[in-house]
């Protein structure tokens, strides 16, 4: 039996906040990423991911107290990136409490870090984020620069470039899907699944929780990572995940409620209950349990 | 009053993240690299992210190698092994070359067997099976599931395997033997199956205490 299917949630900082990215290029505030990740720690997501989109465009590294504040919120791995230059930049951010970190820029001007870094902290804990976008031919390229700049690399090709240097695992961006709720670009994920022999983290388009169950179901990724939904739905993870254990879908039920007798929307919201079954309700004390 | 838990630091890996978990649940511990601290501790927890090779050289270079044996090994203080932790206390890892481990269970670190469908590193939350009533899983069952992020495993003797994760292959998840425990997948960052499992191993001791 392979590893549960992931959801991961992307908390995107920009001056030191976690911001609603659309297109890369509007940017909505949200608030502060420690207050964020224990919300959604406790909301039961599998992952956190924390990236200073700024970082490397700034000369600069992610803020050190962000990443132990974050680290000190949640129970479950946290990947950082952002501005990470040097094996030592590594290790500072491993030992301010970074599970693994993500190199975007550095995988593409210095590859070879890549590998240094994984020979000293092995490639469990390096994770190559790539930003694609489609061309008008609708070739996947990767794109540079905050999604920017057309390096002319082909997606899958560079994911397998990766691998080899020492990635343990690819975060693949669809930077034309950021912030458009318009669901997974699935041909892309799954050619880059495809490509490599490492996991692979799906990000950009996620809207409803239908789009996890697209993802999941028909592309060998082995997460799905979403940024603003989960900010903006009410009980967004649970909700995913009790729509894609309803749809069959292997992933991990470790919070408080499972909404198995919760109506969705179509959007993938929650339904309000009929009257006549809320007071028929009958309601059980349960107390929290003690760890 | 008692010592506190030790978590020992010696430059690999996530350590703050034990402390947190362990603080989340109300036991004091402190990071540290000195022996007399080893001495005085009432658990050890042997945390570590990172290359088995580098990992035992920092041992070696903190002279920490005999101090840890003699507090585990000599004087049987509950310990607690964690990822690389766990792999160290093996014999020796084939990971970049051929390394000598801590020794203090039989068998060596190998790279996990390829298979198709199952991508390495095994990354992520993973179902354990274990046996019935074993302590170390009290309050945890057959659904609770615990983060993994290896691409090594561990070979030993099948009477020191006390959980195994399905990944094709049964992959070594929990060893122990008297009082030593140690895990491939970390408990500090698997929530609250995680917790449970921290806790059940300070229970050992706290119970101890209590009597």
């Amino acid at each position: 039996m392979s590893t549960k299917r992931r959801i991961i949630a992307s908390l995107v900082l920009r001056d030191g906040i976690v911001v609603q990215s659309i297109g890369f290029e509007r940017f909505l505030p949200v608030g502060r990423a420690d207050i964020a990740a224990r919300f959604l720690d406790d909301w039961g997501v599998d992952e956190i991911v924390l990236l200073d989109i700024r970082a490397s465009a700034e000369a600069r590294r992610i803020d050190l107290a962000t990443v132990e504040a974050v680290a000190a919120s949640c129970r479950v791995p946290l990947t950082v990136g952002g501005g990470i230059r040097s094996v030592e930049d590594v290790r500072d951010l491993i030992r301010a409490g970074a599970d693994k970190v993500s190199l975007n820029r550095a995988a593409l001007e210095t590859p070879e870090l890549i590998g240094a870094a994984a020979e000293q902290f092995g490639v469990q804990c390096i994770v190559a984020s790539i930003d694609v976008r489609r061309l008008a031919n609708g070739k996947a390229h990767v794109f540079a620069d905050g999604a920017r700049r057309d390096t002319g690399l082909d997606a899958a090709d560079f994911a397998r470039s990766c691998a080899t240097a020492g990635a343990g695992e690819i975060l693949l961006n669809a930077a034309d899907r950021d912030g458009l709720r318009n669901g997974y670009d699935l041909d892309l994920v799954e050619a880059v699944a495809n490509a490599v022999n490492i996991p692979v983290i799906a990000l950009g388009g996620a809207g409803q929780p239908s789009h996890f169950v697209d993802l999941l179901s028909s592309t060998g990724a082995s997460a799905a990572a979403a940024a603003n939904m989960l900010h903006y739905s009410e009980h967004s993870v649970a909700a995913i995940k009790s729509v894609l254990r309803n749809a069959g879908l292997d992933i991990r039920l470790d919070s408080r409620s499972d909404y198995r007798h919760v109506p969705f929307l179509a959007d993938g919201r929650l339904d309000r209950r009929p009257e006549a079954e809320l007071a028929d309700e009958i309601f059980e004390y349960i107390p929290k349990e003690i760890i | 009053m008692s010592a506190p838990v030790v978590i020992v630091d010696y430059g690999m890996g996530n350590i703050a993240s034990v402390r947190n978990a362990l603080a989340a649940l109300g036991v004091p511990a402190s990071l540290s690299s000195d022996r007399m601290d080893l001495a005085a501790a009432e658990a050890i927890v042997l945390p570590g992210v990172g290359a088995f090779g580098e990992a035992m050289a920092n041992l070696h270079s903190l002279d920490l190698v005999g101090p840890l044996t003699e507090q585990v090994v000599g004087n049987a203080k509950p310990f607690l092994g964690i990822c690389l932790g766990m792999q160290l206390i093996a014999e020796r890892s084939e990971e970049q070359g051929d390394h000598e481990g801590l020794g203090w269970i039989p068998g060596a670190v190998v790279p996990i067997p390829p298979r198709d469908g199952f991508a390495v590193p095994h990354v992520g939350w993973s179902e354990l099976a274990f046996g019935p009533d074993d302590p170390a899983f009290a309050r945890l069952d057959r659904e609770s599931c615990f983060y993994f992020d290896h691409s090594f495993t561990l070979r030993t003797e099948s009477g020191l395997v006390r959980a195994t994760a399905d990944y094709g292959v049964p992959l070594t998840a929990v060893v122990g033997r008297a009082n030593i425990i140690a895990t491939q997948f970390h408990p500090e960052k698997s929530q609250r199956s995680g917790l449970k499992f921290l806790r059940n191993f300070t229970n050992r001791f706290a119970a101890r205490q209590a009597a």
